[in-house]
């Protein structure tokens, strides 16, 4: 495949070919999708630790003095209940209660917060902070003078600490601290997008390359964005465009801990409500497969030969060797435990139903 | 990329090792390359017959799925049982143990339509895939 030539670049982007990564458009960008393969990547996650560009990840400063009530007005989560030092994630609704985005809101100062948002829609988000940012609070874009890494699995804290004077075991999830990291002031949150312990780290652009060095020089594998969404859809973990876009409540998406009804007027608040009440007619789910084919996204759902879902996301576990995913199941039938077919390619599948966050410890049997 | 003198190759990126009147089937190394970490391979049933140029399966990586298509016509003989679980193969031994299917060929089975090593090496340097 040819890489168009007007796709943007990380800082990171030197150190991608250097490592001999496979290059990919994705969402305006060239990104890596795999460098040894995207199978040992997602392993090395799982069993150690891995590395992620995720500088081409939007990345905004909303600050002034109206900054609380402007993100209490545009995202669904409590941002009053959101401490300094502390991040949550949440999610930007439109009118009709349908999901523009999902991000996360990070508290630095009673009056200043950094979102960050999905490449794909940072545009859109930017434009609709600002069309309610009221006078006295700035949104400002800050993606393309910084640069974002994740570090992820279960020993990211060990080769994370000796690069930093961050405390990091006293970070909770979701708390961030700033301080300085391989030598200049970064930023470091215990977050993550893989379902394992792990860190993002934002910093200067230039500075991101002797980070991303550094773990390099430590042994920690460099991760493409295959390996990134495999252990996502493991984990659970929408991704824009798949289990949640525009047309998607976050009631039938599983999503009502970061909707929160009673902290006053936002936009989509009536309509989420309305949805609530309503009780939603498909519920998303976990799909564990009995065999290996993978379901992948827009493949029908059946029960019995009639259709009851459709497939939003597949994987295959490096670590479990099973095949799974997500999708939309009609109410009636989105029953923890119950078999029903994925059509693929012409042929059903037989695949088992469970709570999608679930999917990270299941078995083909249990 | 690997690309052994003795087999013959398609333009769908299949191998074929002829053997008297078995043809031993499987994707190249510069197929499995590409693909990425095969998952899942689709294979027919022993004794199904194949026409030339047929559809006879299908190798699933995490990013895409493929189509395999029969080099030769032939009769299903065997089909290469690990890979019903060990699919790794494919990656790590392309022209080895991840092998795809044994054909039982005619005796004047043609061959005239395939490439050899050095043609199939030309063939993808300038298609550029």
């Amino acid at each position: 495949m040819t890489i168009p030539d007007d796709l943007r670049r990380t800082p990171l982007h030197e150190e991608h070919i250097r490592l001999g990564a496979r290059m990919v458009p994705f969402a305006g960008w060239q990104m890596p999708v795999q460098y040894a393969g995207v199978m040992e990547e997602a392993r090395a996650v799982r069993q150690a630790v891995g590395l992620f560009d995720i500088s081409h990840m939007g990345r905004f400063r909303v600050a002034g003095s109206d900054a609380e009530a402007l993100l209490q007005q545009t995202t669904t989560n409590d941002v009053s209940a959101l401490s300094p030092a502390k991040a949550q994630y949440s999610l930007i609704p439109n009118e009709q209660g349908g999901i523009l985005d999902d991000i996360i809101v990070y508290r630095k100062a009673p009056s200043d917060f950094i979102v960050v948002v999905n490449a794909s829609n940072r545009d859109r988000d930017l434009e609709f902070f600002r069309a309610h940012a009221p006078s006295g609070t700035s949104v400002e874009d800050v993606s393309d003078a910084t640069g974002m890494v994740a570090v992820q699995g279960p020993a990211a804290q060990d080769a994370l600490q000796p690069l930093t004077d961050i405390e990091l075991a006293s970070l909770p999830r979701f708390g961030f601290a700033e301080g300085s990291v391989a030598g200049r002031q970064a930023t470091i949150c215990r977050t993550g997008y893989t379902g394992e312990d792990g860190f993002e780290v934002i910093g200067a652009a230039a500075h991101i390359v002797e980070l991303w060095q550094a773990l390099v020089d430590a042994h920690v594998v460099p991760c493409g964005l295959g390996a990134r969404d495999s252990l996502r859809t493991e984990a659970g973990y929408p991704l824009y465009g798949h289990e949640i876009d525009e047309t998607t409540t976050p009631v039938e998406a599983g999503l009502m801990w970061a909707v929160k009804l009673d902290k006053g007027s936002f936009v989509g608040r009536d309509a989420i409500l309305a949805a609530k009440q309503a009780g939603p007619s498909r519920k998303l789910m976990g799909l564990i497969m009995e065999g290996r084919a993978l379901p992948r996204q827009g493949y029908s759902i059946e029960a019995q030969g009639e259709p009851i879902g459709v497939v939003t996301s597949g994987a295959f576990s490096a670590t479990r060797s099973i095949a799974l995913g997500m999708g939309y199941v009609r109410s009636d039938h989105a029953r923890n435990g119950a078999t029903v077919d994925v059509v693929i390619r012409g042929t059903t599948h037989a695949c088992r139903l469970l709570p999608k966050k679930d999917l990270l410890t299941a078995t083909i049997t249990s | 990329m690997e690309l052994p003198d003795d087999l013959l190759y398609t333009r769908t990126h299949e191998w074929v090792r002829l053997d008297g009147t078995t043809a031993t089937v499987g994707i190249t190394d510069h197929a499995q390359c590409e693909l990425g970490d095969v998952v899942y391979v689709e294979l027919p049933d022993q004794g199904a017959t194949l026409e030339r140029d047929a559809v006879f399966g299908t190798v699933e990586s995490v990013k895409a799925v493929s189509d395999l298509y029969a080099p030769v016509s032939g009769t299903v003989a065997e089909v290469n049982g690990a890979l019903a679980d060990q699919t790794e193969l494919v990656n790590q031994s392309p022209y080895g143990e991840g092998w795809m299917v044994r054909l039982t060929v005619a005796p004047d089975c043609d061959t005239t339509h395939l490439m050899s090593a050095q043609e199939y090496e030309r063939y993808v340097q300038e298609s550029g895939h």
